[in-house]
């Protein structure tokens, strides 16, 4: 019997909701390091039941949990993220330089290979790789080393590297994006990377095509189609199908292009995910009318998901680290709000059910199809 | 013994109830508590102490006797009721937040 296991980080602690295949019924477990902030919980696609959470709060700085059981029982792992040798500086708000200080960890991706390999990106951005499940975390410098660091600037929520994808076809490629500085690519498994952002267009810049300082909110791939990227940016929908060598904007008739969430059905390579919101001063859907879109020719067609959501006085946010998708046959898709509620779909995105209604404001959620 | 009671999210994540006893050979100063504190509590480094300058995090402040300690240099020998066990050492969240 087939079942799914959605992971939910939330200002206020982690939560895990279960169901079995069906996706009719649902079990919520937690809170689970209550209290604090958990940007992220993810489990090793090796592994199922091997599974990472960043948990922090300004008070007491960064923690990593780690579960082998599924999320049963928890366990803190190493939290010591040191910049390994120069640190350098980067633009910050008053366009003065910075010194790179870490802050927190935005995004943890499990090995596809290793359980006991996970990748970080933190805040200010920068990556680290641990090969003993936790228990260590080394930088790989190349990524905040880049030459083109000292133009990075933070996003409003802090210079996050919060995006990291593993391409499962060509072996040592790593995607990862930062706001405010674009997305990346490295083919050496994070050694070098290079600014894969070649028409991007952010008006808000003093070159509004510069090779960085975009702010990017998510990029996606489908595992069998790791070229073709879509991108969530500050504001437009974009998509590559040159691994990211170039960009070009598939927003289309979708009703506002701001946003922060992107997701793509899991047997549908073309079939992408976004929830509009209405602008960056206004981070709530447009109307207080909470909607999905989808397009199943990869871009530039939308048709609006309304069934099961709120289309009255609805005014929350969907982050960026907010939806996921199941691989169930009928493919299952998931986002959290910041008003704490989480909406699953079994069909696709054609309706919608809110499974958890009043948690703390979602910050992520991820989720893993279990047979 | 030296007496050290902790904030809530600490005590959860050492696993405690209460306050904590610490014996510390020699003078007792705010560096040798939260030494002593991290080697009984591995859990807690990088959560009082900065990982990388062991600087108190900024949203900490420590309190004994009456007194905020928490700009005294680590070295500087914390009140003798403190040493003695008389009085807690304190380790106290900024109240902020919602």
């Amino acid at each position: 019997m087939s079942a799914v296991r959605v992971l939910v980080g939330t200002r206020k602690g982690a939560f895990v909701i279960t169901s079995d295949g069906r996706r009719d019924r649902w079990e919520v477990s937690g809170p689970f390091f209550a209290g604090w902030e958990i940007y992220h919980v993810k489990g090793s696609p090796v592994n199922p039941d091997r599974l990472y959470a960043s948990q922090s709060t300004a008070w007491f700085g960064q923690m990593i949990q780690r579960s082998d059981d599924g999320g049963k029982t928890w366990a803190p792992v190493g939290n010591e993220f040191q910049y390994d040798g120069e640190i350098g500086t980067h633009l910050g708000h008053d366009d003065q330089q910075h010194l790179w200080k870490f802050k927190r960890v935005w995004h943890i991706e499990p090995s596809l290979t290793n359980p006991d390999v996970a990748y970080a990106g933190v805040e200010d951005a920068a990556m680290f790789v641990s090969e003993n499940g936790g228990q260590s975390w080394h930088e790989r410098t190349g990524m905040r080393c880049h030459d083109s660091g000292a133009r990075w600037q933070p996003g409003g929520g802090g210079m996050g590297l919060h995006t990291i994808l593993l391409d499962p076809v060509h072996p040592g490629r790593i995607y990862i994006a930062i706001s405010a500085a674009g997305a990346f690519r490295s083919d050496d498994d994070g050694a070098t990377w290079r600014p894969i952002n070649r028409g991007l267009v952010s008006n808000f810049m003093p070159v509004p095509n510069a090779e960085v300082g975009h702010c990017v909110h998510r990029i996606a791939f489908h595992p069998s189609r790791p070229d073709v990227l879509f991108m969530q940016k500050h504001w437009d929908v974009m998509r590559s199908d040159d691994g990211g060598d170039s960009w070009r904007e598939v927003s289309g008739n979708l009703p506002t292009d701001f946003g922060f969430a992107l997701g793509i059905h899991a047997h549908e390579p073309d079939t992408v995910y976004v929830v509009p919101i209405k602008s960056d001063s206004e981070h709530f859907p447009l109307d207080g009318k909470l909607t999905v879109y989808r397009s199943r020719v990869g871009g530039n067609e939308w048709e609006p998901l309304t069934s099961g959501l709120p289309q009255k006085d609805c005014y929350v946010n969907v982050l960026r680290g907010a939806m996921a998708i199941d691989s169930l046959a009928s493919c299952g898709v998931y986002f959290g709000t910041t008003g704490g509620q989480v909406y699953a779909s079994a069909d696709s995105g054609d309706s919608w059910t809110p499974i958890v209604r009043d948690l703390p404001g979602v910050l992520s959620v991820e989720v893993q199809t279990l047979r | 013994m030296i007496r050290v009671v902790l904030p809530h999210h600490l005590r959860t994540l050492a696993q405690v109830e209460g306050e904590v006893g610490l014996e510390i050979q020699g003078v007792v100063t705010l560096c040798s508590i939260l030494d002593a504190l991290e080697v009984r509590y591995p859990v807690l480094r990088g959560t009082i102490r900065d990982h990388a300058t062991q600087g108190r995090r900024p949203l900490l402040r420590f309190f004994a006797c009456a007194e905020d300690l928490s700009l005294e240099r680590p070295d500087t020998p914390l009140p003798e009721a403190v040493a003695l066990g008389v009085e807690p050492f304190l380790i106290v969240g900024a109240i902020a937040g919602g």
